[in-house]
């Protein structure tokens, strides 16, 4: 092997990447995890939108870095004076990136899909609403509800919600044929997803006309791929460990955004000792969030004491409702019949929040007597075990979905919580449509569940965004999971 | 000899067929429901229950196990769950990474390995092989991925000679292909290399202390042309073996690597598949990897044959 090849290979790469530096149209963005397929509306994992999300598939609304309400598909609708009827008004000349054009007959299509009996639609929820869906013209369409829903704009600006064509919907999971901005190029499995801009979008074009998506699993890697400017963005770079050292460089900007992941310890609030909410609340004093935020995520992260986001207009700010003291913790167990100490056991599934967060917590809550054993389990075995058998003490898991807080008003998920007065709230509140009417049901309903103590809140999963100091347009805050690239550009 | 490759190839053909079964009921004790997993915690019953059918998972495990062997038999490894790809497509397109990584690596680690190894053996007792001996014991203790973080800091981030990860693919040219190869191949084939220098030069002193090197010593014959011609060929059945050993474990074994440098192969397909319950995936290429190793010490048993005549009539 001699030397001379690699040494032009790399005179070469440097004479490239300075002649590209002029009018740069392409980027590379680094992910954790692969997705499974490319198609939104037949997986829940997240990094499906995170590629496709805005950039290749549209909903009728879509949920904007602020996480509000604008046009998506729909350039505007109407609302019945009753809440049961939404006549949308679709965009003009959108057209799927096969070339057939966007009309009424593809969104009662997409609508009925997700809705139907079959379906594998993983948030069929979203649509439970909807009685019917008709299209009224070329571009009008009328969804009619079985009852008033506040949230069903939003529901419709969900990936999991966005417009298919029936000629594509079933090989969308390889090969996604969307409305957005971009479509696809090429995708090289286990490697990278490459997208390239779509000349005949029906809006303002994106302006870069390439976007990688790379996915590199490993921490050190992400690092070391960032730096050698291989990729040039890492919208949640996975080594929170590395982030002082980006933001010690000025060739990088380090955005900490925030996520709709609320980090719990989740309680079984049927199992012995823990339907005592004395037991709960105890254990909420025990904890340290601020210590726990700084061993397990390098600080990173926002303390929270209710099921909400910190970054949303209607939230609560409870994290002190429990303030951190063990004596009172103590004195709060021995009071409910637990002077000896609890003996149970802490679940913790395989992300790094859970596993290093669940150590912690075992040790605070050691120190008032309760002794945790702590038992690691694969995905499959928590969804298994925990979620769909409640055969479980404590675990910690962050739930990402935004604005779930009706979690709580469920039967039989896996909390095991039964509030008549919080349900009785929560249908209120899907009936509820005027913005600040519902703002003030959102605050009743955090109060309520932290006064129950139902789970002890812990943090909300920071975002760590880390990108190159001339890219401008990426999201800081992640109120749905997505890397919206459609208005990201460089600056020279 | 053909009754010596017949009886093998049989003993394969049996290996295989048992790896299959119990590849496959391992695979079914593994806790947890694909569906379920795919369609996360806010999945109705009613939509797993669809995509349950819709992947076959409510068929009958002896049917499925029948339905995924006739498959293999004529070449279809059926469709992944997650990727709703046809596995053997799948792993086609890892092989064309993983195979030509673990030949360079080999390759890589056989030229640095066996001069290595007869230079020292050549020069027992020396300082050279002292010295030799010395690095090699650091490269077997050097964890493989950490070495590869070093390679990445240095040749990627500080020179930039090389990309710090992933494969562009081969149609993107030859020489950018294999530049993407080149620090986790250096980085498989070093601590490799270490292992075999020292196999091979202690396979060497061995030999040369029979009695009938004495013998050919006594004739007349020179050190150098002792241990070119009688001592070498005799000393390779255990290298041979090491080698068998070193390309299975190339082949199967670089999940690490190829996740430090964020490599499509088989290592990453299989881990990939496994956190995702994609079962169709995995016992596919557990099977496959598994008919490699064995293909591969079948060949190295024929080696063995070629290298040393008895074997063949004993077999």
């Amino acid at each position: 092997m001699t030397l001379r090849p690699i040494l032009l290979g790399g005179l070469a790469a440097i004479l490239f990447s300075s002649s590209a530096l002029a009018a740069r149209m392409d980027l590379t963005i680094g992910m954790v995890l692969e997705p499974p397929g490319l198609d939104p509306t037949a997986e829940a994992a997240a990094a499906i939108d995170e590629v496709v999300y805005a950039n290749v598939f549209e909903g009728l609304t879509r949920i904007g870095p602020d996480g509000a309400i604008t046009a998506g598909l729909a350039k505007k609708w109407t609302i019945s004076e009753d809440g049961l009827s939404y006549a949308f008004e679709l965009r003009e000349g959108a057209t799927f990136h096969d070339g057939t054009t966007l009309d009424a007959s593809d969104v009662v299509f997409s609508l009925d899909r997700a809705r139907a009996e079959d379906s594998t639609n993983a948030q069929k929820a979203l649509f439970s609403a909807i009685e019917k869906v008709e299209a009224t013209g070329e571009t009008t369409v009328v969804v009619t509800l079985s009852e008033p829903s506040g949230a069903f704009l939003y529901n419709m600006g969900w990936g999991d919600a966005v417009i298919v064509a029936p000629e594509s919907a079933d090989t969308n999971k390889e090969n996604p044929v969307g409305t957005g901005p971009f479509k696809l190029d090429n995708w090289q499995r286990g490697s990278a997803i490459t997208l390239s801009r779509n000349e005949n979008y029906w809006g303002e074009q994106a302006k870069l006309d390439k976007v990688t998506f790379r996915f590199i699993p490993d921490p050190a890697a992400a690092t070391a791929a960032l730096l050698a400017g291989d990729v040039q963005a890492f919208p949640n770079l996975p080594a929170p460990e590395a982030i002082a050292q980006f933001e010690a460089d000025p060739r990088f900007i380090v955005a900490i955004g925030s996520t709709e992941g609320e980090t719990i310890l989740s309680t079984n609030n049927k199992k012995p000792p823990f339907d005592n909410i004395m037991v709960r609340r105890a254990m909420a004093h025990a904890i340290d969030r601020q210590a726990i935020i700084d061993g397990a995520m390098f600080g990173l992260g926002t303390p929270i004491g209710t099921h909400f986001a910190p970054h949303n207009p209607a939230y609560v700010e409870l994290s002190e409702t429990y303030e951190y003291n063990p004596e009172k913790a103590k004195a709060m167990l021995a009071e409910a019949g637990f002077a000896d100490g609890i003996k149970a056991t802490l679940k913790l599934p395989p992300p790094s929040y859970a596993r290093r967060g669940g150590e912690i917590i075992a040790s605070q809550l050691r120190e008032v007597g309760i002794d945790l054993e702590i038992i690691p389990l694969e995905w499959g075995q928590w969804l298994e075990q925990v979620f769909k058998g409640k055969d479980y003490d404590l675990t910690i898991v962050s739930h990402t979905e935004p604005n779930d807080i009706d979690i709580y008003a469920r039967d039989d998920y896996y909390f095991q919580y039964e509030n008549p007065d919080f349900k009785a709230l929560i249908a209120k509140l899907n009936v509820t449509a005027e913005e600040e009417a519902r703002f003030d049901l959102y605050r009743q309903a955090q109060q309520i569940i932290t006064d129950d103590a139902v789970n002890v809140y812990l943090f909300q999963l920071a975002k760590n965004g880390v990108w190159d100091a001339k890219l401008n347009g990426l999201w800081e805050n992640s109120p749905v999971q997505a890397n919206d690239v459609t208005g990201v550009s460089w600056s020279e | 000899m053909a009754y010596y490759i017949v009886r093998r190839l049989l003993i394969v053909l049996l290996t295989l067929w048992v790896a299959s079964v119990i590849i496959f009921a391992m695979l079914q004790v593994i806790p947890g429901d694909p569906a379920q997993l795919m369609l996360g915690i806010n999945a109705t019953d009613d939509s797993i229950a669809a995509l349950r059918s819709q992947l076959g998972l409510d068929v009958p495990l002896l049917q499925r196990y029948l339905n995924w062997m006739s498959g293999m038999m004529v070449g279809d490894f059926g469709y992944s769950y997650t990727y709703g790809a046809a596995v053997g497509s799948l792993i086609a397109e890892r092989v064309v990474v993983s195979l030509p990584l673990a030949l360079i690596a080999l390759t890589l680690s056989t030229v640095i390995a066996i001069p290595v190894g007869i230079f020292t053996a050549s020069r027992r007792g020396t300082a050279t092989d002292t010295t030799a001996m010395a690095i090699t014991q650091v490269g077997i203790a050097i964890p493989n991925f950490w070495f590869a973080i070093l390679l990445v800091y240095i040749f990627a981030i500080s020179f930039r000679l090389v990309p710090a990860g992933g494969f562009p693919g081969w149609d993107t040219g030859l020489w950018p292909a294999l530049k993407s190869l080149l620090l986790p191949a250096i980085a498989l084939a070093l601590p490799q290399a270490a292992i075999l220098s020292r196999v091979t030069r202690s396979a060497l002193l061995d030999t040369m202390a029979e009695d009938y090197i004495r013998t050919a010593r006594a004739k007349g014959l020179t050190a150098q042309h002792v241990l070119w011609h009688h001592a070498l060929r005799n000393a390779l059945i255990p290298v041979l073996t090491i080698l068998g050993l070193q390309f299975a474990f190339l082949l199967a074994g670089t999940i690490i690597i190829e996740n430090v440098f964020y490599l499509p192969g088989l290592g990453r397909l299989v881990f990939q598949s496994i956190q995702r319950l994609d079962l169709m995936v995995v016992q596919s290429v557990v099977v496959l990897l598994v008919a490699s190793v064995i293909l591969i010490n079948f060949l190295v048993d024929l080696a063995y044959a070629w290298a040393d005549p008895r074997l063949r009539r004993e077999g």
